[in-house]
């Protein structure tokens, strides 16, 4: 008996084709995922008809709560000085979901090899971390100026903690099995950390990095808040004072809209990168 | 041409010599609730191109064992002679092969690239062996499914993704952990056929530790039977089954005795 003649396993073509079955099977699929697409559009368009509706009815004044058709109309008309104000904000809260997070990367690293840093600065993230956004975003104001760096700033620091908290869970949560695979293969310690650990990080990574897309904005938007004159955040504030309610409820449109389209492409960078990881691509 | 000849004569010297020779070893761990005794004295001895089965209860050290003979662990105390030297030489020459228990692919990879990456990690210690990865798939029956990744193929077909692996460096050694445990039986029966044609093709030596009676003595050339708490060797009992074997011998008369008499002995185990 020679090893040759072990028999192949089942092939892929061990699919039997029933065609009715299978486009039964295609139209009950076809039909969910339009179900799934649809239903949330249908559940929005709802609220924004009661609304509009109830702003009439009850005869609101558009300062105190604008009808949507309103809010439309000054996101055309506005729509220039909107994207001019949409610009900054958005330099800056990328710049800062970068700054955050590659250093929260370096230091979930350095924490990994190095247990001793770990211990003396993990509890010092925490602190910081604690500090409310709207408390410590004067003081880098302050320390950095009004320019754009205050901003990146605050948006890397409110980026920072959870990234920092994830990948350090996923550097370190290797299955011990894969761990001794490689001592068992003499792995080097850079073979190790790029072909075992950050691997493995990386559905951790990219689920601190959706949170941080979003709270990137955040950031951005709340620097905006202490004496800026551009960005989102300058414009929601300038709004709120001149009582142009429609103008400020824009704005608000636009800075979602942008934190959603964010959202979107690390999503879709994550589904492209983790095609193996069943669990977090259903 | 010298080259060639001294490595042959250093395999022939090898070969009258056991692959795995261990003595008195000992392994004790400490734990916060005080000091575990998990190999105690073991003896055991695997002739080049061997087949030994490790049988016992849960909790008998079996998969601390392999860890010894693989320099995974240090023992206490008792020598360790793995291929003729010592444990650590024989790993970072690459001539062990671990398969463990659940297959431990790297999920990010397909299968011919887990197949592959002994050979690119290590540094110089990764030669490349007789059989290419994909030839190696072949050799396993996967032909096909190189481009697969682990969540894509069962259960069965990662082990034999993960076999394929352990013999990419041509191991003269070649160590299972429980590899087929979590399988089903008649995949079970069926890895175990093609385990004993692929050592019979590649003469390797495997030490492979089970808790399946009938796996135990339908694999090995010798059973060796331990106990728990401490571990220690129970029993080494000789497998007198004609060879080639086929799952058929299962139901002969000797082979009936030979796990009963197993069965016995474990239960006092």
């Amino acid at each position: 008996m020679s090893a040759s003649t072990i028999e192949a396993a089942p092939v892929p073509e061990a699919f039997s084709d029933d065609d009715a079955a299978q486009a039964r099977f295609e139209a009950t699929r076809r039909y969910l995922a339009w179900r799934r697409r649809l239903l949330p559009v249908i559940a929005t368009a709802a609220i924004l008809i009661i609304w509009e509706l109830s702003v009439h009815f009850f005869d609101i004044k558009p300062y105190i709560a604008p009808a949507p058709t309103a809010v439309a109309v000054k996101l055309v008309e506005k729509f220039g000085l909107l994207m001019t104000n949409l610009g900054p904000t958005a330099i800056e809260a990328i710049s800062g979901f970068l700054l955050g997070n590659i250093a929260a990367v370096l230091i979930a690293t350095s924490f990994v090899y190095q247990r001793t840093v770990e211990e003396a600065f993990f509890p010092v993230a925490v602190m910081v971390h604690t500090i409310p956004v709207m408390a410590y975003a004067p003081i880098l104001v302050l320390l950095l100026g009004n320019g754009m760096s205050a901003k990146i700033a605050i948006a890397a620091m409110i980026c920072f903690f959870p990234t920092l908290v994830n990948m350090t869970r996923g550097l370190r949560n290797v299955n011990p099995q894969h761990m001794e695979l490689m001592r068992i293969l003499s792995a080097s310690p850079t073979e190790i950390f790029f072909k075992l650990r950050f691997k493995n990080s990386l559905p951790y990574l990219f689920s601190a990095l959706k949170i941080a897309a979003a709270t990137s904005v955040i950031g951005a938007i709340v620097g905006e808040w202490i004496g800026s004159t551009t960005g989102i955040g300058a414009l929601i504030i300038q709004a709120t004072y001149n009582f142009d309610s429609p103008l400020l409820y824009a704005t608000i449109v636009v800075g979602s809209c942008f934190s959603a389209f964010f959202f979107g492409i690390i999503s879709w960078a994550e589904r492209m990168s983790l095609k193996w990881n069943v669990a977090e691509t259903i | 041409m010298e080259a060639a000849v001294l490595e042959q004569n250093s395999r022939k010297s090898a070969a009258t010599a056991a692959a795995v020779e261990l003595s008195r070893v000992t392994v004790r761990f400490t734990t916060e609730r005080g000091s575990v005794t998990a190999l105690e004295n073991i003896d055991l001895s695997v002739p080049d191109g061997g087949f030994l089965t490790l049988l016992g209860p849960s909790g008998c050290g079996k998969s601390t064992l392999l860890r010894v003979v693989s320099d995974l662990i240090r023992p206490t105390s008792g020598s360790v002679r793995i291929l003729g030297g010592e444990a650590s030489a024989a790993r970072a020459r690459r001539d062990i092969g671990f398969v463990f228990q659940d297959a431990a692919l790297l999920p990010w990879r397909t299968a011919l690239e887990n197949v592959a990456l002994p050979l690119e990690v290590g540094g110089k210690n990764s030669r490349p062996g007789r059989r290419t990865p994909k030839e190696l798939l072949e050799l396993v029956g996967l032909s096909g499914w190189e481009n697969a990744l682990p969540h894509e193929l069962s259960g069965g077909m990662r082990q034999r993704v993960s076999i394929a692996r352990a013999l990419v460096n041509d191991p003269r050694l070649l160590l299972m952990d429980e590899p087929f445990g979590a399988l089903d039986e008649i995949t079970r029966d069926r890895l175990n056929e093609e385990l004993l044609s692929i050592w019979e093709e590649t003469g390797t030596t495997i030490l492979f530790v089970t808790h399946s009676i009938y796996e135990a003595a339908f694999l090995g050339q010798k059973v060796l039977l331990l106990a728990a708490r401490p571990g220690r060797v129970r029993e080494t009992v000789p497998v007198p089954l004609p060879s080639p074997r086929r799952i058929e011998q299962r139901e002969s008369l000797e082979f009936i005795e030979l796990a009963a008499h197993l069965r016995r002995v474990l239960e006092t185990c």
